[in-house]
């Protein structure tokens, strides 16, 4: 993928943040708890445990289609980042060789069962993350974590960081196309240019923080960033929280999948 | 009122690196006044304009504004006077969206929260952008940038605005509602810009510096049609006052 292909990938999970659906509308505390909450439920499983974690797959797949979120940009989304979680797990099954289950006719080691809950807690983590990400928009969320209790410093950072993580972007997008206009396809004498592109880009920025730095002190910036209360939790917030907690409980704490599996069996 | 002046009074500045910026500047604007500050590049035009509110203090000289001289211990009473308007609004709109850019001056200034809505609410309003509010600035174009860049200086309702070229990313619509906007303002206004037009539409005096040193000071029509002049300073006449009759000259 190109750099500009990269840029306008960023673009479309922010694009999509500005949504108006259901989901969209929730208030950001409900989103945040909830996806906190969901995060901790199925982190919390035992080791071997793969059964318990296939209910969950419901939430991410209802938000996905509440929200009108795109499945593919999500799915590759996931991917991406699965390497990580890949080298995690990829040496249980070697280490912890003992057979645990017997599955027509094949010894399954508790290697490949752990291996697999690795996986499955990494699929079902990483698409809330990301489902928040994109049916909450950013500053929703660092509202939403500033009256949740997070310091102050931390959340106008994190601010900072996405008011200028696209101006920079751009800034060395056209940078780099500005080389590729004069390299002819040599990509532009290689190391020693990109070095010294990334020095320019340092200087430019240094620049641009000291101007950002006398535009707050312009308008009065005395070391505090004042907000404005923006939302207030409504019925459809609480609703949805609270279905949430007593539907992670129930999935947690009792065998669901195993249930539905005995209804199945009963029935034929 | 007598109170919204802004003085100079001998002032030269040396950035550290030696670099004389500024030598000897003298000048007084009154209340209501429109002052265009014209100059070649590096001329000094934006160290002056960064003088206005103190983010740069004079190495000689002093400030005063209204009926307070500049310095370390007023400059925060001078920013609640002064509104500067910068030129790049990517710069000046730090905050994730509209609304809390355009409340985070308001903020400062301590009003309660119906204030600060009514404020944003009436600013926005006032350069037509009430529907860009809750966007992102990424989201927007160079003339929406711009125009809420000017409602968040707006918004703390200075009595003093400072531009440094309003209008060097707008295409010419936009540059032409800039243009209007600004006629109704009945603040005083300091305008530095390479966009002789826009002076002349919108200043009735125009201050000419040259290497850190004023020029010219007067009327703006005076000073923008001497062609001989202009030039020496690296400027030209203003394009509206270019035009040639098309066909023999003469009646």
């Amino acid at each position: 993928m190109t750099f500009d292909a990269r840029y306008f990938d960023i673009g479309r999970l922010d694009r999509l943040s500005y949504g108006n659906s259901f989901v969209h509308r929730l208030d950001p505390r409900a989103k945040v708890i909830a996806t906190i909450l969901f995060l901790f439920t199925v982190v919390s499983f035992p080791k071997y445990e793969v059964a318990g974690l296939a209910p969950f797959f419901l939430f991410p797949a209802l938000l996905l289609t509440g929200g009108a979120i795109p499945v593919r940009f999500m799915l590759r989304k996931i991917l991406i980042v699965s390497p990580f979680a890949v080298f995690i797990g990829i040496f249980n099954p070697l280490l912890d060789a003992q057979t645990a289950v017997v599955l027509c006719g094949f010894a399954v080691s508790a290697g490949w069962l752990s291996f697999l809950s690795i996986m499955l807690k990494f699929a079902l983590t990483v698409s809330a993350a990301l489902l928040l990400i994109a049916t909450t928009s950013f500053p929703g969320i660092c509202h939403a974590l500033r009256r949740l209790g997070v310091p102050a410093l931390f959340v106008s950072q994190l601010l900072f960081l996405y008011r200028y993580l696209f101006v920079l972007m751009e800034e060395a997008m056209r940078i780099i196309r500005a080389r590729e206009m004069r390299s002819f396809g040599s990509h532009g004498a290689g190391m020693k240019t990109f070095v010294r592109l990334l020095g320019i880009l340092f200087l430019r920025t240094m620049d641009r923080a000291e101007r950002i730095y006398y535009a707050m002190l312009s308008r009065g910036f005395q070391g505090d960033i004042p907000t404005l209360k923006r939302s207030h939790i409504a019925l459809p917030d609480l609703l949805f929280l609270s279905v949430m907690i007593v539907s992670l409980g129930v999935f947690r704490f009792f065998p669901v999948a195993e249930g539905i599996g005995r209804v199945v069996q009963e029935l034929f | 009122m007598s109170h919204h002046i802004v003085a100079f009074q001998d002032v030269s500045f040396l950035y550290p690196d030696g670099t004389e910026a500024l030598r000897g500047i003298n000048f007084r604007i009154t209340h209501g006044e429109s002052v265009g500050i014209v100059g070649a590049n590096g001329a000094g035009k934006s160290t002056l304009l960064q003088h206005m509110n103190g983010y740069l203090l004079p190495t000689t000289g002093t400030i005063t504004i209204g009926d307070l001289p500049l310095n370390k211990k007023t400059r925060q009473e001078i920013r609640k006077k002064v509104g500067i308007v910068f030129q790049n609004p990517d710069d000046q709109l730090f905050m994730p969206t509209v609304f809390d850019d355009i409340a985070f001056g308001p903020l400062n200034l301590g009003m309660d929260e119906a204030t600060v809505r009514k404020r944003v609410h009436d600013t926005l309003a006032m350069v037509n952008s009430l529907a860009l509010q809750d966007k992102p600035p990424h989201h927007l174009s160079s003339g929406q940038k711009s125009a809420v860049a000017i409602a968040a200086v707006m918004a703390m309702e200075p009595d003093i605005l400072a531009m440094d070229e309003p209008a060097s990313n707008l295409d010419p619509r936009s540059r032409r509602s800039l243009i209007t906007l600004l006629k109704t303002f009945k603040h005083s206004k300091i305008i530095a810009s390479h966009d002789l037009d826009l002076i002349l539409d919108v200043c009735e005096r125009c201050i000419v510096i040259g290497s850190g040193t004023i020029v010219a000071d007067g009327p703006a029509v005076e000073i923008l049609s001497n062609q001989k002049f202009l030039e020496e300073n690296n400027l030209e006449l203003p394009l509206s006052l270019q035009r040639r009759p098309i066909g023999p000259v003469g009646n």
